[in-house]
């Protein structure tokens, strides 16, 4: 058995890297929720979005953190766009049709990637990278505290701009009904457009967030989504309070698999708990019923 | 007010409006009747944008709307209560109305959810409620108050009395008389054509896609062919 100490910090650690997950899964369980399509092309746009912050900090010098707000917007307008003018016109209003294009935008971006930035795996050094804050017992890695601070916040933000704007509210009547909302006005296309942009921008977030401490390579974003995928399932498909705690969640089961199993098998345990959650509540851990 | 000429519409390769001429004055109350699948909901979609037409023209206030999107004819004031009430179930009472004046009616929001709580005292007390967890009579009240949210000037009412128990049936009608009285032009889509002659000043009455009879109310209430079709007398 391990030290109390080393069990929390295993656990603290875990909520710190859930918070990180929780906003790639938002993006994904939002765009589930609004368009009913599980959007493939999310790793890839992760990928982009972390090799986007590390040009940042090669090319222009900036910091991780001062890249959110020159990066959040940039990606809000990117997904936008792609929606708007790629994956809405090319998938005709089927949404077998939004998978394959979203499908295919991910194989395009990742070799774009790869052509761009070569296979290597590339990190960036920032002098708050090892920096580590202790709390009695227990040591903590200072951008990963930061990373979760700003992630719980967005996640916040997120649910306060859906439950109380407008364009919040019209994002939620045109997950459920479609002809309702063009009947008050809601201009839908716009609407699928701006869900997922705030997917895009959730992974502009969590890609500044992640990379003082990760590393980015062409198919990093592809091990974040499977997991961020789990979540989305396990928290219940398209809820954002589940996306935030289906994450922490996770996020403590791999760090106390990790603990127990060993570094390489810490994924070990979202598997096995994603098996019984599927076995037990198939609706997901906070999912409303079918 | 509302003027269609010669209008044709379908949906792939089946026709399902074969050429319909008809207009709504200011303040009129006009029944459109007829049958189940006769074209009754393709000619409501057509009028608010939500269905392509083939040919034809729609004029609201003067201008063509027949190529505006639903949200332009939203804009202009032509608002439309769609049959199956299509209110927002996951959202709750006060939201579904606060989205009635999403595109119209935005700045006086606050007295308009008061004017339509007066209305439907329901509503209010049910304000927090998922809309889900209404009832039929409920959501068709609350479908209703999201129309009148975006301040109609032509208010389309697609089959408010369907599905709905005798009692409710009376008291939409009520609630119809009640805002024509108002000053409200209101088109009345129904199958319920006793009660819908008794309210309007004047009818179409849709078969296979065109209006086989169209009049004063009370004319056609005694007309024979009517009687006999579809009040077996």
């Amino acid at each position: 058995m391990y030290a109390p100490a080393i069990v929390a910090e295993a656990f603290l650690n875990g909520l710190l890297t859930g918070s990180v997950y929780a906003l790639i899964a938002l993006g994904l369980t939002l765009v589930y929720g609004v368009l009913h399509i599980i959007n493939f092309a999310h790793g890839a746009l992760l990928t982009g979005a972390m090799f986007a912050v590390w040009a940042a900090h090669a090319g222009l010098g900036l910091d991780p953190y001062l890249a959110i707000p020159l990066l959040t917007p940039l990606f809000f307008a990117l997904g936008y766009a792609l929606q708007r003018f790629v994956i809405g016109p090319a998938s005709h209003g089927s949404e077998s049709n939004i998978l394959l294009v979203t499908l295919g935008l991910a194989i395009i971006i990742e070799n774009a990637l790869l052509a761009t930035f070569r296979s290597d795996t590339r990190t960036l050094a920032t002098d708050y990278g090892f920096q580590s804050v202790e709390f009695g017992p227990l040591i903590l890695s200072k951008p990963r505290l930061i990373g979760f601070a700003a992630a719980v916040l967005v996640t916040i933000l997120l649910w306060l701009v859906l439950a109380h704007s407008d364009t919040g509210k019209a994002i939620r009547a045109v997950a459920k009904e479609k002809l309702g909302a063009r009947l008050v006005g809601i201009d839908v296309g716009h609407v699928y457009a701006v869900t997922f942009g705030l997917g895009c921008a959730c992974l502009a977030i969590a890609a500044c967030l992640l990379m003082p401490t990760f590393y980015v390579n062409p198919r990093v974003g592809n091990a974040f989504v499977l997991v961020a995928f789990t979540i989305v399932v396990l928290g219940g498909m398209s809820s954002v309070p589940g996306a935030l705690l289906g994450a922490l969640f996770v996020g403590v089961v791999e760090s106390l698999s990790g603990l127990y199993f060993g570094d390489s098998l810490g994924q070990l345990g979202i598997f096995l708990i994603f098996i019984l959650v599927l076995l037990v509540r198939p609706t997901g851990l906070f999912g409303a019923k079918a | 007010m509302l003027e269609v000429r010669e209008l044709l519409a379908g949906y792939g390769g089946a026709e399902v409006l074969r050429g319909i001429d008809m207009e709504v004055g200011a303040g009129e109350i006009v029944a459109v009747l007829g049958a189940n699948g006769v074209g009754k909901t393709t000619l409501n979609h057509a009028l608010s944008g939500l269905l392509a037409h083939r040919s034809g023209e729609i004029r609201f206030d003067g201008s063509r709307i027949d190529r505006a999107s639903a949200a332009e004819i939203v804009n202009a004031g032509l608002i439309q209560v769609p049959e199956g009430r299509r209110i927002f179930p996951n959202l709750n009472v006060r939201e579904n109305l606060e989205l009635g004046s999403y595109r119209r009616g935005r700045e006086r929001r606050a007295a308009n959810i008061e004017r339509v709580y007066a209305v439907f005292p329901r509503l209010e007390e049910r304000a927090r409620q998922t809309a889900a967890t209404l009832s039929g009579g409920e959501q068709q009240m609350l479908a209703i108050g999201r129309g009148l949210m975006a301040e109609p000037r032509l208010l389309i009412l697609d089959e408010p009395s369907l599905g709905l128990s005798p009692l409710f049936v009376e008291e939409m009608f009520g609630l119809v008389r009640r805002l024509h009285a108002e000053g409200l032009a209101i088109l009345l889509v129904e199958q319920n054509v006793v009660q819908s002659l008794d309210l309007a000043s004047r009818a179409y009455i849709l078969e296979n896609g065109v209006f086989a009879l169209s009049g004063a109310a009370a004319e056609l209430r005694e007309d024979p062919a009517l009687k006999q079709a579809y009040l077996g007398m």
